[in-house]
């Protein structure tokens, strides 16, 4: 089984964001930037996979400006033997939508004929949570989102185990699919300084997105970005009682 | 009499004609409708035009007779088939761009939950446009609001997608009352393979308090609880409140609680009346999901911990001491 694992670059989930004032958008420029959490977990699983013998090649993709090679030399130093990046200018980069996201993913793995994609459930800066899907949708592949285990399934099949909001359920699909990678899947390991060097001798292809022939025209245009409504503090009370006397008086408990 | 009802069926077909129709795509568990299903079709009437509904499944019959009865719903399509038990999204979707073809929908809605993130977005790619996800108000027909980095960026988007793709924030909408009486029929014929994907099974967690997602009151627990036994507190100060039982990603990490617990932006979006965080400190992506609650209460020993800087009411105190005493004083 080939596995392409999509990996985006964000601003780290650590940094608390700024608006910009015209409110076209969010400053990202001079922040610090990082792998999606989520995808972390999707290329974790996917060299797993590969570890156990059920995956023969692990090869990393991104889509985005020239500062998506970091992630992907950060993918590679984290076991993926490979990697693509599909070129796009940084302005191009800030409209991209899901749908051009998976089109490109799409078109790359019917070129080298993947078995397995594999993302993370939602990129952090967006929270779309919807490339998985729509590549699944695209491929007409099977799709298994929000996995939190990943098994061998027999003949041909994958179980994956995936946790929906009452708690978990499990599918068989048939190989190739889609996975979305949950927050529980596995832990993912720190790249090591021998192999973030080795990392720099892996191959990265680059590959302009105006080769692969994708509309990257928006369906979607921002009109504002703004800062959400901003709660005041309300202040301490002494102790359990005045939080009972608090809450009376609120009326959520009664007199 | 003949011409009252000759007026009826032409003033039906004007209107049918003059407006748009929006689809929302029905979750259930098989004997009754999924709560966000309500707020779907309240956001679904928001985009100004009929909302048909459509209910797929191995008993779609029975859930579809529920949907008819709900206010604003004109049509309740119904797909029911074995093949459709437990709504794969690889087999509705095929149901949904059949319907898609004989009703031409303006838009193709759901409920942002995970049924509905699965399918939305993979309808979206048969039928070739981009979709919106968690959608938290709508302006028009073609203008929407949800947020992003955690919620702490509001966007507001237009739409030039021929067709829309939409999910809606089920906390941001109030949801559908009874009132209706939508006409149901058949769905149209889908060709649904079996073969790509089968359903092994769920582990639901059970639970006699209210459903998260949909409670008034929620108390959540995080890591200053120190263990799964201690979540007794919080379990026991729940009942009292006849509240729902959420925690932050560090209780379910830790292993006190199961992963459909947790609250915040990689798990449930919650807005009750009233929100009880115990012992939790408030990282940025746990405030994505229950700041927009009502009224805030925080139980913390550490002043400054950021929950205090969203909390309506503050208590700083020893969870272990004030939380029984909280549950005592409820009696």
């Amino acid at each position: 089984m080939k596995i392409l694992v999509g990996v985006k670059r964000v601003v780290d989930y650590a940094v608390k964001i700024r608006i910009m004032p015209d409110r076209s958008g969010v400053f990202t420029e001079g922040v610090q930037h990082s792998m999606n959490p989520f995808d972390e977990i999707a290329l974790e699983e996917a060299v797993k996979l590969k570890e156990k013998k059920l995956a023969t090649e692990v090869v990393a993709f991104s889509l985005g400006g020239p500062k998506s090679a970091e992630v992907l030399r950060t993918a590679l130093a984290k076991g993926a033997d490979k990697a693509i990046h599909v070129q796009v200018s940084d302005a191009e980069a800030g409209k991209l939508e899901s749908f051009h996201v998976a089109k490109t993913l799409q078109k790359i793995v019917e070129q080298e004929k993947f078995d397995a994609v594999f993302l993370g459930k939602q990129a952090i800066d967006d929270d779309s949570s919807q490339t998985a899907p729509i590549l699944a949708g695209l491929l007409d592949w099977p799709q298994a989102l929000y996995a939190s285990k990943v098994e061998d399934g027999g003949s041909g099949h994958m179980k994956v185990t995936r946790e929906i909001d009452g708690g978990l359920d499990t599918v068989k699909v048939k190989v190739p699919f889609v996975l979305s990678a949950d927050l529980r899947l596995n832990e993912p390991r720190y790249a090591t300084l021998p192999n973030i060097m080795k990392a720099k001798k892996k191959p990265l292809k680059n590959i302009p997105i105006t080769e692969l022939g994708i509309d990257i025209s928006p369906q979607t245009q921002t009109i504002e970005v703004t800062e959400p409504p901003v709660r005041q503090a309300g202040g301490f009370v002494e102790d359990v009682s005045a939080l009972v006397a608090k809450l009376k008086e609120k009326g959520f408990v009664k007199a | 009499m003949l011409s009252a009802r000759t007026l009826l069926t032409r003033t039906a077909r004007l209107s049918n004609a003059r407006l748009n129709s929006t689809l929302v795509i029905a979750e259930h568990d098989d004997t009754k409708l999924a709560p966000i299903t309500l707020n779907a079709i309240t956001a679904a009437g928001k985009l100004g035009s009929d909302v048909s509904v459509l209910v797929t499944g191995a008993n779609a019959t029975k859930v579809a007779e529920q949907v008819a009865k709900v206010n604003g719903v004109k049509r309740v399509i119904v797909a029911q088939d074995e093949k459709l038990k437990n709504n794969l999204p690889e087999r509705v979707a095929p149901v949904v761009v059949a319907s898609q073809k004989q009703f031409n929908f303006t838009a193709i809605t759901a409920g942002s939950s995970a049924f509905g993130r699965g399918i939305i977005p993979r309808v979206a790619a048969k039928l070739d446009v981009s979709s919106i996800s968690d959608v938290t108000e709508v302006h028009s027909a073609d203008s929407f609001t949800r947020t992003m980095y955690a919620g702490n960026a509001v966007k507001k988007v237009k739409s030039t997608a021929p067709i829309k793709l939409l999910t809606f924030r089920g906390t941001s909408f109030e949801p559908a009352k009874e009132g209706g009486s939508g006409a149901v029929e058949k769905a149209p014929a889908a060709d649904i393979a079996t073969d790509a994907s089968e359903f092994l099974g769920q582990e639901l967690s059970k639970s006699e308090r209210p459903d998260l997602a949909t409670a008034k009151v929620v108390v959540s627990g995080g890591r200053g609880l120190k263990s799964g036994d201690n979540f007794k507190l919080i379990y026991d100060l729940a009942d009292k409140l006849g509240a729902g039982v959420g925690a932050s990603r560090a209780a379910v990490d830790a292993g006190y609680v199961p992963n459909d617990m947790q609250v915040g932006q990689t798990g449930k979006i919650v807005a009750p009346e009233l929100y009880i965080a115990i012992g939790i400190s408030g990282a940025i992506q746990h405030l994505a999901g229950m700041k927009d609650s009502k009224v805030i209460v925080a139980i913390n020993k550490d002043p400054d911990a950021p929950i205090f800087q969203v909390a309506d009411i503050g208590l700083k105190a020893d969870l272990f001491k004030a939380v029984p005493e909280l549950t005592a004083a409820l009696k």
